[in-house]
């Protein structure tokens, strides 16, 4: 038997009509259809979802952790960057 | 109700059964994590189907026998499942090409059933049907896959067919509790053929062999399939957890 592996594929889950298919997990399949179907038995077996999208893990470029102190840390003091300076007209609800 | 009726619902119920019992065999042993799961579905899917034939089969019987007594306390003369379902799982091969022929098998059938008079049939055809197509759908890709695979996919594939073929024919022999039996082979030939065709694998030649399993002539494997699946039972009647 072959020892190659199969690629990784993300999967992402609708669980229902309306909202956004959410990342759920990832498997190894030889291809997309079967990564679909493996994605079914896999992470619907408990009726989670509705629509099943699958990428492939290599088509997906992340950030990099080690850039964490130019990358991510100059947000932490933004806080003028949150809408929280605003005075609110009275009688305005729900904001 | 005729025990014709009875004897339908026994050989659905046992199918459902013995194959369930034997994909089950694959859990923990898959050749991949995602595939072991997935013959885990089925054949939980597969136990499913069988108790509600197997209740049926019981009420039609009128005998007083539930479920549990028809799937743990008979032997194996009295099981009704054909031969195919009962063949050890070999090579993941053979296990895949089996449930195609089989799926197959269940997809025709279960339409006819579903579309059939009888209510009690029907409305377990119908819910069985949604099912039996996704397991199609699993096997016959992966069918198409080692037979157009690699070399040796290839004649792990073939083989498994060349062996299996011949079991093929008990489905669709026609005796008096389904005398039309026959009229399934067309159907069934329409799905299997070009998958089969496009697996690059080649149908054998057909030969003087007719296997009993449907009218309880087994092969020598079942009863260690019921050693297994019946040893709690036996041993203690009547335990639950």
């Amino acid at each position: 038997m072959s020892e190659k592996e199969w690629p990784l594929w993300e999967v992402f889950i609708r669980s229902k009509q309306g909202l956004d298919h959410k990342h759920c997990g990832s498997l190894h399949a030889p291809d997309a259809k079967m990564a679909i179907q493996m994605a079914r038995d896999v992470y619907t077996r408990r009726n989670e979802g509705v629509s099943i999208w699958v990428v492939p893990s290599a088509a997906i470029a992340a950030s990099d952790p080690d850039d964490h102190e130019s990358f991510v840390e100059p947000m932490a003091d933004k806080i003028y960057r949150h809408p929280t300076f605003y005075e609110l007209p009275d009688g305005l609800e729900h904001m | 109700m005729d025990s014709s009726t009875c004897e339908l619902a026994l050989r659905m119920g046992d199918n459902a059964l013995i194959l369930g019992q034997r994909l089950a065999e694959w859990l923990g042993h898959g050749p991949q994590l995602e595939e072991d799961i997935a013959a885990a579905n089925i054949a939980l899917d597969l136990i499913g189907q069988a108790r509600l034939w197997l209740s049926l089969a019981g009420r039609l019987e009128g005998r007083g026998r539930d479920e549990d007594a028809l799937a743990y306390l008979r032997d194996q003369h009295e099981f009704r499942n054909c031969t195919m379902v009962e063949l050890p799982n070999g090579d993941y091969a053979f296990t895949i090409v089996r449930r195609t022929l089989f799926d197959a098998y269940q997809r025709v059938l279960l339409e006819r059933l579903a579309g059939g008079a009888d209510e009690g049939f029907a409305a377990i055809a119908a819910k069985s049907k949604k099912e039996a197509d996704y397991h199609w759908r699993h096997s016959a890709d992966w069918t198409l896959r080692f037979g157009d695979g690699t070399e040796e996919s290839h004649r792990r594939a073939q083989d498994a067919l060349d062996r299996l073929w011949g079991y093929t024919h008990e489905l669709f022999a026609p005796d008096a509790a389904d005398p039309e039996a026959d009229a399934l082979r067309g159907p069934w030939l329409e799905l299997v053929g070009p998958v089969l065709k496009q697996a690059t694998l080649t149908i054998p030649a057909d030969r003087a062999f007719l296997s009993g399993g449907k009218r309880g002539v087994h092969s020598e494997h079942l009863g260690y399939i019921l050693a297994e699946m019946q040893f709690l039972q036996r041993a203690y009647p009547g335990a639950r957890w």
